[in-house]
């Protein structure tokens, strides 16, 4: 109690210099919350974009279906299993076919998949009502497009272009399909290089009757078990539940983190350094006083331990101060959100136009615990050297 | 046992220190022999480099002999551990310096207080103490200024009462009149004679200060690190 009321009060008083110190700190505790929560913000924001309009509850996907090479696309349909068929029919699933095609809007040639899905699907987010009604009675193909895609080829509503694409004997086949809806949104997994048509007509279109790629489940339902609809020999299809769609955007979030990191660790270090410095200053300059404290029966250990807690309370000081700053500063970004770039699309995030930081228990214990850790470590180390200091030099104020 | 057989609180024996100065040794005590009892009033006097602060710091356990042994409230300097040291200084000794050394963050009274939160004495026992040490020094109504607010006689009489504050039995006072005006350094001298003749506390002086070599009852004059005269004198206010 003694030591720490003194510590206290020499920290107190050592009045501009204290402050200063406390103020440095102060911002890497804001700068670094503010760095990861804004990093678990996306994260969380990202994945909350891709179950809302890719993943949902999860897919069940055709074993022959793998998502990052589209020659698989030739063999992976199938049709769909009883039991996904008849969460689809109560509207807790939506098949997705999915073929190679290619669109030629204005003469210009682009590689697209062709995704069909039900118009009248609720699973996912995107607009497909608008592939229903009048657009699928027109005669054209209705297509449904992201604005990426429509950015990148040039087309706007209402604009037709050729399809062509093969169907299941491998025979090409064209026809004029027309934009019905641009839709906005933040995952590009469902936006470029792809257009959306009826999924009936393109399995018409392809001679893939009551086949799909893969069934995308609802979300919180738990998985049918299919084992029971699976021919004997034949391959199942498998789950892929949302984990398996975060792994890229947790390795993404990884790396961002890591350069924040960098950014933070260079601030946490020049106020280290500031710490660093003032402790090895106080040491020297309170030489005399260290010789007192002996003097009045303080053990070397207690002095130690008294700089040691000086340095240290450097850091709580500053997790009040960035308390008193930090906690409406930090909570006023995460209600109004952070502006993004315009060219944001190139981090290979699904964000929307601003980012919403998150801010957990777990992020600000860790972050107090952590600066906490690292500035008794750098207020102890210049401490050392009162081990050496024998009270007489002390007294005469001389460090040896 | 807080003192040797034959009732001296100190006792040193061919009490040696030498300092290494480069390729060269100084000898700062050269064989002293001394004894302290209960309730003197003695003092160290000399040239400077004579060795009376050495000797006063190493009686003060806050260094220890080269040589020779130096026995202080039964407990040999010599053979002690930095906590058996800082137990010995906590508990028995009290220090007054040149230069005061008050703690400069705390008030008169946590200065006083201080040596006592150090002994683990309970807050109503150090309010006392600390209280009646202070109107000992007469600075009761200075309790709750700082260091800095104070003039330098006012300063060592704070030095005085956290000294006297735990009921020490020695008090090892270097040049605690060095920087103080004759008057202040009059009050100082009667305010530790005072504490000396109702307390009992054994005061040992470092000085060559004749007004504080006017009040010892017992002289000690050291020359290169020896004990050149040892004597008894009348003592008390000139």
């Amino acid at each position: 109690m003694t030591v720490l009321k003194l510590a206290l009060k020499n920290l107190l008083g050592a009045g501009l210099r204290t402050w200063l110190n406390v103020f440095v700190l102060s911002l890497s505790f804001v700068l670094i919350i503010f760095a990861r929560g804004l990093i678990d913000g996306m994260n969380r924001q990202a994945e909350q974009a891709m179950v809302a309009s890719e993943v949902a509850g999860g897919h069940f996907q055709h074993p022959a279906y793998e998502p990052y090479d589209p020659l698989t696309l030739v063999d992976a349909h199938g049709p769909v299993p009883a039991p996904l068929g008849d969460l689809a029919a109560a509207g807790k699933a939506a098949p997705v076919l999915v073929i190679q095609g290619t669109i030629y809007p204005e003469g210009r040639l682009f590689t697209v998949q062709v995704k069909g899905i039900d118009p009248g699907q609720g699973v996912i987010n995107i607009p497909t009502e608008f592939l229903g009604g009048a657009a699928a009675a027109s005669g054209e193909i209705p297509a449904l497009i992201g604005a990426r895609m429509a950015k990148t080829t040039g087309l706007g509503k209402g604009d037709a272009f050729t399809l062509q694409w093969r169907d299941a004997r491998g025979t090409f086949d064209a026809r004029e399909a027309v934009v019905v809806e641009i839709f906005s949104t933040s995952v590009q997994t469902v936006d470029s290089g792809q257009i959306w048509i009826p999924l009936d007509l393109l399995r018409e279109m392809t001679g893939l009757d009551g086949e799909a790629t893969f069934v995308i489940t609802t979300r919180g339902a738990a998985p049918p078990t299919l084992s029971p609809a699976v021919p004997p020999g034949a391959p199942a299809w498998i789950f892929r539940g949302p984990e398996y769609f975060f792994s890229d955007l947790r390795a993404m979030v990884a790396s961002k983190t890591a350069g924040s990191t960098i950014i933070y660790a260079i601030f946490l270090l020049l106020a280290m350094l500031a710490i660093f410095d003032t402790q090895v200053l106080s040491i020297f300059h309170r030489r005399r006083e260290i010789g007192t404290l002996m003097a009045l029966g303080f053990t070397r250990g207690k002095v130690i331990g008294l700089f040691t807690l000086e340095g240290m309370l450097n850091s709580v000081l500053a997790a009040l101060v960035a308390a008193a700053y930090g906690i409406p500063l930090l909570s006023w970004i995460a209600r109004t959100g952070w502006a993004l770039p315009s060219d944001t699309d190139s981090y290979g995030f699904a964000l929307g136009e601003r980012i919403f930081p998150a801010y957990g228990a777990g992020l600000v214990i860790g972050t107090t615990a952590l600066v906490l850790l690292v500035t008794t470590v750098v207020s102890f180390l210049p401490t050392r050297r009162i081990a050496k200091l024998k009270p007489t030099d002390a007294l005469r104020g001389r460090t040896r | 046992m807080n003192d040797t057989s034959d009732g001296a609180l100190i006792r040193t024996k061919d009490l040696k220190k030498i300092y290494p100065m480069g390729l060269h040794k100084i000898e700062a005590l050269a064989g002293v022999t001394l004894s302290f009892a209960k309730g003197e009033f003695a003092g160290l006097v000399g040239p400077s480099g004579s060795g009376k602060t050495t000797l006063l710091n190493i009686v003060g356990s806050l260094d220890a002999p080269s040589e020779g042994s130096a026995v202080v409230m039964g407990q040999a300097i010599e053979s002690l551990s930095h906590k058996q040291a800082a137990r010995l200084r906590n508990r028995h000794i009290g220090f007054i310096f040149q230069t005061f050394n008050l703690l400069p963050v705390y008030t008169v009274y946590e200065n006083v207080e201080f040596a006592l939160l150090l002994l683990g004495d309970p807050p109503a026992v150090r309010r006392r103490k600390v209280m009646a040490a202070l109107e000992w020094v007469h600075l009761a109504d200075r309790a709750k200024s700082k260091p800095a607010q104070l003039s330098g006689g006012q300063s060592q009489r704070v030095a005085i009462a956290r000294a006297v504050v735990k009921e020490p039995d020695i008090i090892l006072a270097d040049e605690p009149t060095a920087n103080l005006d004759a008057e202040n350094s009059h009050g100082i001298l009667g305010t530790m004679e005072r504490l000396n003749r109702d307390l009992g506390t054994t005061f040992i002086f470092a000085t060559h200060d004749p007004k504080v070599m006017q009040y010892l009852r017992r002289k000690i004059t050291l020359v290169d690190g020896r004990v050149a005269s040892d004597e008894a004198q009348d003592g008390g206010r000139p």
